[in-house]
């Protein structure tokens, strides 16, 4: 086996170096992080506000250790030098993706692609980033009900920045369901928990005549990576959590990994 | 037992060498940990240890403040110790004097040694210690608190830092000091363990002790800090305990 | 310092929520957030509590000292209010020297307190224009979620009412006794958002408030004390009607300072 995300190896044995839930795919051995800040990843699709307007490009806050600019070649506006705050003011709403992170942790975001842009109108509610696969749900499952059942737009960003629009109960709503997943994400029975909040709170009626034409397509539910996050949970008897410095050996029995080649 | 009328020094060890609380001499105080203590930080937990009562938090890996103090190639670990006005006996002035900002500075080096600062270059891990009821061994406390903020709060790590202090009460090596103890104890060492390759990277003392004396003080620490290394993993396994465990999530 | 542009789409709603009487976390426009008070927190202060309201926390120690009389009010002792607003409470605070915030915090708290005569001053002095008690009231926010002038107040009363007199320790009397509490000031504070006025502000509804006013009230159903804060404008006919409900929320919250069942 060798070390994943999440972990480290000394002296021919695997560490978790992180918070988190073990998981084993061979040949990997890698810790799900439970817990703290929005940590970049390529193609992550998120949701950031813009916290300062330069020249050729704007600082963003996504949530992630480093301010993130977004430079003016990375939207879809064909912009001179000192426009930029024609396009973009302090305050505002975007839904970008990540492109690269540097060595230095410099963070290169685009608003060039599909579901990317400006965010116009709803609001922004905020989740714990490791809630995430949990908000989105196997294959977008979670997600489908909730937008179903509140009439409402969601864009869920991977940094736990989520957008959403729609009706002013609707949008109430789908804040509740998040705390619910917040509150809840780790214990099992949730979409039935979530299915019989939403239940209880719609208007008799009116649910079924929504739910044609409110599903949107949410940019983020296509990056493979995610998929197989949201897809396939954790076997049960790989998710005890694990901490920092725990030898995986110790989960899990005797590992025929130590002093493994990569 | 020796009358409280001889109140210079209490007596701190019994013939049948039990202590002041009735502790043996290789007896932590009563520890309880709570992670995830705050909603504000992105890490945090309250410890109550003895009668110590300390919270910490953490947020971060953000952008470094003041700016100068960023380093190109890793995170820097601010940490800092802070004592509430009303946590000891006289009422101390607000603010940080000499004492807490040395404390925050080995607590800080302390953590620095286990973070795996370079994977977060030029942002900056800031580690707050609010003592707010003070009872000998604040600054172990504080570790143990900030350490379990710090995993609380997904950040890579060799392990968790438990600690303790290892002291002298008449003439015998006694672990976890508590005040009386501290006060009219002979020696104070305090220091944190990295469970993973069993080695100290916070270390002070003050006293005497003789070579064997402080052979025996740190197999005894070593030992304790083992200890409350498993309450604080148990504290972590609580706040994010899976509910029915065995049950697969989102099975339908 | 980071994460702290809000997002201009959030502030939007919820003034748009307000405009029907709606707010982000489901509450109305005049409900307060669960509030506790549990006195006896800090065992080395000589009265204590942590208060908390939603998941705002304040934490009181109050301590007596022996010192003496001001010359200009030689038969009183001295009362001090000081307030912390550590870094540990919020991403927006920062360590340092006591910001304005905090120096705010500590002196909307004293003025209620000595304007409801919460102390009889006179009763702590020992000798007049020689020797009194000096009796600190420490502040310490821990977790800030919006409002903590009220959480500090409620914090200072719970402390205050369960204090005891260190007279022994100072060679004063034979025994301690308890520290006697005349009247209890409660503060209410509440923020504007467009033309609605809600009572207990989040963090987020504070980012968004235009105007903040605190009003303190006594059991009397006096007015003891009042702080404008925050960028914004109230008219006469705002400041009767938020009185009015300050006095309403006055009992309850009293009742919950004392430590008797509202």
């Amino acid at each position: 086996m060798r070390p994943g995300p999440g972990t480290y190896r000394v002296d021919g044995r695997i560490y978790a170096s992180i918070l988190g839930l073990l998981q084993r795919r061979p040949p990997l051995v890698r810790i799900v992080p439970l817990s703290g800040r929005y940590i970049p990843k390529p193609r992550d699709v998120v949701v950031g506000t813009v916290t300062d307007v330069q020249g050729t490009f704007w600082l963003l806050d996504i949530g992630a250790p480093r301010w993130t600019p977004l430079h003016m070649t990375g939207t879809p506006w064909k912009i001179d030098f000192g426009e930029t705050e024609q396009y973009l003011h302090v305050g505002d709403a975007v839904v970008v993706a990540v492109e690269s992170i540097e060595a230095t942790g410099r963070i290169g975001v685009t608003m060039l692609g599909e579901g990317l842009g400006k965010l116009e109108g709803g609001t922004i509610a905020t989740i714990s980033p490791a809630k995430v696969p949990r908000v989105i749900g196997r294959s977008g499952s979670m997600i489908r009900t909730i937008t179903t059942l509140t009439g409402c737009k969601v864009v869920v960003g991977q940094n736990g920045r989520v957008w959403v629009d729609g009706p002013a109960e609707g949008i109430i709503r789908v804040r509740e369901c998040l705390r619910l997943i917040e509150e809840e994400g780790q214990r099992s029975g949730l979409t039935e928990r979530i299915q019989a909040y939403l239940d209880s709170t719609s208007s008799p009626g009116s649910t079924h005549e929504h739910r044609s034409h409110v599903l949107e397509e949410i940019p983020h539910t296509s990056g493979p990576s995610r998929e197989e996050e949201v897809r396939v949970p954790p076997p049960a008897d790989d998710t005890e959590p694990a901490r920092p410095g725990e030898g995986s050996e110790e989960e899990g029995g005797p590992d025929p990994a130590p002093g493994d080649d990569y | 037992m020796g009358s409280i009328g001889a109140k210079e020094v209490p007596v701190l060890l019994s013939p049948e060498g039990r202590r002041i609380d009735g502790r043996r001499l290789d007896e932590l105080r009563a520890l309880k940990i709570t992670a995830g203590a705050l909603h504000e930080a992105d890490g945090s937990a309250y410890v109550e240890w003895g009668a110590n009562k300390v919270m910490a938090a953490v947020y971060g890996p953000r952008e470094v403040h003041p700016r100068h103090l960023q380093q190109n190639n890793k995170a820097i670990v601010q940490c800092r110790y802070n004592m509430a006005a009303f946590s000891v006996d006289e009422r101390k002035r607000p603010g940080l004097d000499r004492r807490s900002q040395e404390i925050s500075k080995v607590i800080s080096e302390a953590f620095e040694s286990v973070i795996f600062a370079e994977e977060y270059p030029r942002t900056s891990i800031d580690v707050y210690i609010e003592v707010l009821q003070a009872n000998a061994g604040t600054r172990c406390a504080g570790i143990v608190a900030a350490s379990v903020a710090l995993a609380d709060a997904g950040i890579p790590m060799v392990d968790l830092l438990p600690a303790v202090a290892v002291g002298k009460v008449a003439g015998e090596i006694a672990l976890d000091l508590k005040k009386e103890e501290d006060n009219f104890g002979e020696a104070d060492l305090p220091m944190a363990l990295v469970p993973q390759s069993g080695r100290l990277v916070l270390l002070q003392m003050e006293g005497h002790m003789t070579a064997p004396e402080l052979a025996r003080a740190l197999e005894l620490g070593v030992r304790g800090c083992r200890s409350i290394y498993e309450t604080m993993k148990q504290a972590l396994r609580e706040r994010y305990a899976t509910g029915t465990g065995a049950e697969p999530q989102g099975a339908a | 310092m980071t994460d702290e542009v809000a997002a201009e789409i959030l502030t939007t709603h919820i003034l748009d929520l307000a405009r029907s009487g709606r707010r982000l976390d489901g509450r109305g426009t005049d409900d307060y957030r669960e509030v506790k008070v549990e006195p006896g927190f800090v065992a080395t202060a000589d009265g204590s509590a942590l208060t908390t309201i939603g998941t705002t926390k304040v934490v009181c120690g109050v301590k007596l000292e022996s010192g003496k009389p001001f010359p200009d009010t030689p038969n009183a002792g001295v009362l001090t209010t000081n307030a912390e607003l550590v870094p540990l409470s919020s991403p927006t605070f920062e360590p340092g020297p006591p910001h304005p915030r905090a120096i705010e915090v500590s002196r909307v708290v004293d003025r209620a307190i000595r304007a409801a005569e919460t102390i009889d001053l006179t009763r702590l002095c020992v000798t007049p224009g020689e020797k009194s008690w000096v009796c600190y009231v420490d502040l310490h926010v821990i977790d800030h979620s919006g409002n903590i002038i009220d959480a500090a107040l409620l914090a200072a009363l719970g402390a205050l009412t369960h204090a005891t007199v260190p007279a022994k320790r100072f060679g004063v009397r034979d025994a301690d006794y308890p520290l006697e509490v005349q009247h209890l000031p409660v503060e209410c504070t509440f923020v504007r958002l467009g033309d609605t006025i809600v009572v207990d502000p989040s963090f987020d509804e504070e980012q968004a408030a235009q105007g903040r006013l605190t009003v303190a009230t006594d059991e009397l159903g006096n007015v003891v004390a009042m702080q404008k804060g925050l960028i914004g404008a109230f008219s006469p006919e705002d400041i009767t009607s938020i009185v009015d409900r300050a006095l309403r929320h006055g009992e309850r919250l009293r009742a919950l300072a004392r430590g008797s069942a509202p």
